[in-house]
């Protein structure tokens, strides 16, 4: 399978590989997939309490290549976003910027699935 | 040394530049058609393809015109399957087989169940070996056929051959083998083995592709096949066709080179995979190997490297050219169904990589291979959730994933 060049730089140069401290209150983590699967993906946040803004963003991904290149493309896409613009990423958009093949389609719906349990990781354990 | 790296010999093999050099005067000169019998143009290729019959049989201890030429394995075990039951179907309709055979076995089996046949798949252990007397009792009556491969293409595990034609000609009933990946590479005697029927294929030795043959016994028992493709009622009518002259030639040769360095290729061929084996074991954890430690053919390494996705890891070594059990290497988007069979998780699965080496592959390339190797699961390890999760102690079994 020929890989798209923008996948095969997020491959090769991950952008945000690593991990948060999964406790911090300023941090949301969204672990989505199943190793059976295939294919597990890790995407922590880390936001400002005061303007809610995601400062910064970790992944780790058990995956294909593709699945690699749609994380790392994630966290470079929340960072600097609001909480409520975060959630609006739709799994579309990140097909179109890696020129995913629609045999890899499942890899940005699961990108865009561990935005939102981040997200909501979040917001679980800062209501007011 | 020259990149990239062939290691996929279980997939296909390159031509040896002997056998092209045998198969060079059938094109253009000697173009005859084996089956005109009026002119000299036939009479010669007829000759030369009789003469290759009989040595494709001697190198499996049987006589030439035991010998169906095919345009591959995948015909030759249609052939028998398909044939043997077409046939005998009046003495019964039900086969055994196994659930780690190659697809040529297994979906002509699944054709024939929806003809009325039934089919037995054994158990297969965790190494990929089947149990002598789970067969022995699974012949019944109507059973009329037990094909069970000589070495498993993924896996590299042995079936004992010998122990099952014994079992199958006490029984009366026909042992079928596809030794494609076995025959050139280990000993195979059909008498000593009792088999009596016996696929093989040219390009898995060096051959030419679109080339293979089936053994046909034809004493004590003689085997009897109904045809599936009619024509020209060729090879004994079991397979019109005009005959591959090239080919025959091709896999003739390609034969005779690697019956003359059988036993010291396997050697060498089972320290290279010893080499491999260990020096990713010494430099990484978590790794699983596939099929059976020792009986196993030379050629063969199949591993799961543990919390590393397989088509990430290919994409990582893009200098060697191996294959994966991934679902994400397939079409189909399953992982490898030998690999569940054996019950190998479908997580390991994913992590699963078929290394294949042959003629051509020296130390110098296992070596650079193992570095790579390493190095890439490294890298993609630290990328792994799972690896963190396992070293941070979770025991992954009892994580709620999230399906998708």
């Amino acid at each position: 399978m020929a890989y798209s060049e923008k996948v095969i730089d997020h491959y090769s140069e991950p952008r945000n590989v690593g991990s948060f401290d999964k406790s911090a209150a300023n941090v949301g983590t969204g672990l989505v997939g199943a190793p059976e699967c295939g294919d597990v993906m890790k995407l922590q946040i880390q936001v400002d309490p005061e303007t809610k803004e995601i400062v910064d963003a970790k992944f780790k991904t058990f995956g294909c290549g593709s699945a690699i290149a749609s994380s790392s493309l994630a966290t470079e896409w929340v960072k600097g976003k609001s909480i409520d613009e975060a959630m609006s990423i739709q799994n579309t958009e990140i097909v179109e910027e890696l020129s995913l093949p629609p045999v890899k389609i499942h890899c940005s719906v699961l990108a865009e699935d561990a935005i939102k349990a981040a997200i909501a990781d979040y917001k679980s354990r800062n209501e007011d | 040394m020259k990149l990239p790296i062939y290691l996929d010999y279980n997939a296909t093999t390159p031509v040896d530049p002997k056998v092209v050099e045998a198969m060079m005067p059938f094109f253009t000169e000697s173009f005859g058609n084996a089956a005109s019998r009026n002119h000299s143009f036939g009479w010669k290729v007829e000759q030369v393809v009789e003469d290759a019959r009989d040595y494709i049989g001697s190198a499996i201890g049987a006589g030439g015109k035991e010998i169906v030429f095919t345009s591959g394995a995948t015909e030759s075990d249609n052939l028998a399957i398909l044939g043997a039951a077409e046939f005998y179907q009046k003495k019964g309709k039900h086969i055994i087989t196994s659930p780690i055979e190659h697809k040529a076995v297994i979906d002509p089996c699944h054709a024939l169940e929806q003809r009325g046949y039934e089919i037995t798949f054994l158990d297969v252990d965790k190494d990929g070996c089947i149990n002598l007397k789970q067969l022995e009792e699974s012949i019944r009556e109507d059973t009329i056929l037990v094909s069970l491969m000589a070495g498993n293409n993924e896996i590299g595990t042995l079936n004992p051959l010998e122990e099952i034609g014994e079992i199958t000609r006490a029984k009366g009933v026909l042992f079928h083998t596809d030794a494609t990946q076995g025959v050139g590479k280990i000993p195979i005697d059909v008498d000593e083995m009792k088999i009596d029927l016996l696929s093989m294929s040219a390009h898995k030795i060096y051959g030419p592709k679109g080339m293979g043959a089936l053994y046909v016994r034809r004493k004590k028992p003689r085997v009897r096949l109904s045809p599936i493709m009619f024509g020209g009622g060729h090879e004994r009518g079991m397979r019109s066709g005009t005959l591959n002259v090239t080919g025959i030639v091709g896999f003739a040769k390609a034969l005779e080179l690697s019956m003359a360095e059988m036993a010291s290729e396997a050697e060498r061929l089972t320290g290279l995979r010893q080499r491999l084996y260990e020096r990713l074991t010494s430099e990484l954890d978590y790794i699983f190997l596939n099929g059976h430690p020792t009986e196993r053919l030379p050629n063969n390494l199949n591993l799961s490297f543990g919390y590393v996705e397989g088509e990430s890891l290919m994409m990582g070594v893009s200098d060697l050219a191996v294959s994966s059990g991934s679902a994400c290497t397939s079409s189909s988007l399953e992982p490898s169904y030998v690999l569940r069979a054996l019950g190998v998780g479908d997580d390991l699965a994913h992590s699963s990589i078929r290394f294949g080496m042959g003629r051509f592959t020296t130390v110098e390339e296992i070596d650079y291979t193992a570095e790579k190797m390493v190095v890439a699961v490294k890298r993609l390890r630290e990328m792994s959730p799972l690896y963190e999760m396992v070293k941070d102690g979770v025991d992954l079994s009892t994580v709620q994933w999230s399906s998708h």
